[in-house]
């Protein structure tokens, strides 16, 4: 084929499957070719470069912020029970009487720590029991009347081995 | 420049604002509190809005007119071993900002709050809406799937079916022409239609959406709405004592009040129209009187 006689493209030559053959230097400029057409039709604003001034002064038109106004529903004297509530939650509270409002919900809703030593005892004694052997499960145990205090008495839990019969 | 006037002025001795009645005043020269200087330079504007803030602070608490202003003055020698902390001034409502000066618009007392808000404390009874206000409106159109609401600005608040908590399109909410709705502004600004909203950003209905009926709505100037929702309300500590009762106070100057019988809500409603121009002392005897059953 005389590639030579037919003059091909600019398009055609800036296809991917025409480049493969072209050396890096050839690449190179075709692609700067590329860029310059590109940036020239690229529209941009002459102009030096502005600064934005940072604004010390901010403007606030609503006056909810200024005066701390609060929540727009009121009921007195248990009119409207809902409301109250709502007056209770809307408004920010004051911080003693949240602190306040803290301990006593703690102490309402949550366990003391007095509950959670008693029930820690329970736990341990009902998971030993589940643990220990048949036989020691069965022989009741009593804890709270020991009148062996000062332990003279040595306790005898020997094994239940098995007894030879005497001839 | 000291600028002088002659005013009669009442103020009412209240924790909260103080609504002031400026009856008559003749201002000599609007004050021109320093010489507008325009620079560029980030630390010299820190300190001119540093002299601003205690200009301002100055100003606290005294009678400014419309057309006062507050510029930023820069001192002649910046001392750099000192750090410069730019500080922000926050400008409410009455006070606005045009370009580096601050310009007083409404007439009336400055207020402050720590750490750096300055606002006009003035009186009116029209309302302009502001974003995030809570207010009583009326439900004028039901057209569609938006609400027409008339809240006493200069045009008519939209409000959309799907703004109420646990609305969808399926399920709409219970909302009739005449009903009265306590919302809140999502847009709100002069270029645009106002905007309202009965549930909050995350969906809850916190109170806001129809209220009930067998009340009464009346219209009180705006400073005395601000004044029964400030932090220590005084008018309001003395409506407690008075009868078991619902109030609900719209930020647009609008009030509903609910008691046990039609005779209480109307005397409530009285107290609270006239009590609007009177001082502490005159308001708390004519509430005493109203507890003791003579009104």
């Amino acid at each position: 084929m005389a590639s030579d006689s037919v003059k091909l493209s600019k398009n055609l030559l800036r296809m991917k499957f025409m480049q493969r053959g072209l050396d890096a230097e050839t690449k190179k400029q075709l692609e700067e070719d590329e860029k310059r057409i590109i940036s020239d039709e690229h529209w941009y604003l002459d102009l030096p470069e502005l600064k934005a001034k940072e604004n010390l002064i901010v403007e606030e038109k609503s006056f909810g912020p200024c005066e701390e106004l609060r929540y727009g529903r009121f009921s007195f004297k248990g009119f409207n029970p809902e409301v109250e509530k709502l007056m209770l939650l809307m408004n920010p509270r004051d911080e003693t009487e949240t602190r306040d409002e803290e301990d006593l919900s703690r102490m309402q809703t949550d366990v003391t720590d007095e509950e959670m030593a008693l029930r820690y005892e329970s736990l341990v004694e009902s998971m030993k029991k589940k643990f220990a052997k048949k036989r020691e499960r069965a022989a009741p145990k009593d804890d709270e009347e020991e009148e062996d205090v000062n332990h003279n008495a040595v306790e005898t839990t020997t094994k239940r081995k098995f007894l030879k019969p005497q001839d | 420049l000291k600028y002088s006037f002659l005013c009669v002025v009442l103020f009412t001795p209240a924790e909260g604002a103080a609504g002031c009645r400026l009856s008559f005043l003749f201002p000599v020269c609007p004050s021109d509190i320093s010489p507008r200087n325009n620079n560029n330079n980030p630390c010299e504007r820190s300190c001119g809005v540093s002299a601003m803030f205690s200009g301002l602070k100055d100003k606290v608490g005294e009678v400014l007119l419309p057309g006062d202003e507050f510029s930023l003055e820069t001192e002649d020698t910046i001392s750099l071993t000192e750090r410069v902390k730019p500080e922000k001034v926050v400008c409410g409502p009455g006070l606005r900002r045009s370009g580096d000066r601050l310009l007083v618009c409404k007439s009336g007392v400055l207020r402050h709050k720590q750490p750096n808000m300055f606002w006009m404390d003035s009186q009116q009874r029209r309302y302009v809406p502001a974003k995030g206000e809570t207010i009583i409106g009326i439900v004028t159109v039901k057209s569609g799937d938006v609400f027409k609401v008339d809240f006493g600005g200069s045009e008519q608040a939209s409000l959309s079916y799907l703004a109420f908590e646990g609305a969808t399109k399926r399920n709409r909410p219970n909302v009739q022409v005449g009903d009265l709705v306590f919302s809140q502004f999502v847009v709100a600004n002069r270029d645009m239609e106002p905007e309202l909203v009965c549930v909050d950003s995350s969906g809850r209905a916190n109170g806001m959406g129809v209220f009930g009926g067998g009340g009464l709505l009346f219209t009180v100037s705006l400073g005395l709405a601000r004044r029964l929702l400030s932090p220590h309300s005084e008018v309001l500590s003395d409506l407690q004592t008075l009868f078991p009762c619902e109030l609900v106070v719209g930020m647009n100057g609008r009030l509903w009040v609910r008691s046990s019988s039609v005779q209480q809500t109307l005397v409530i409603a009285n107290l609270l129209q006239s009590c609007d121009t009177m001082t502490a002392p005159q308001r708390q005897d004519l509430f005493r009187r109203a507890a003791q059953g003579a009104l």
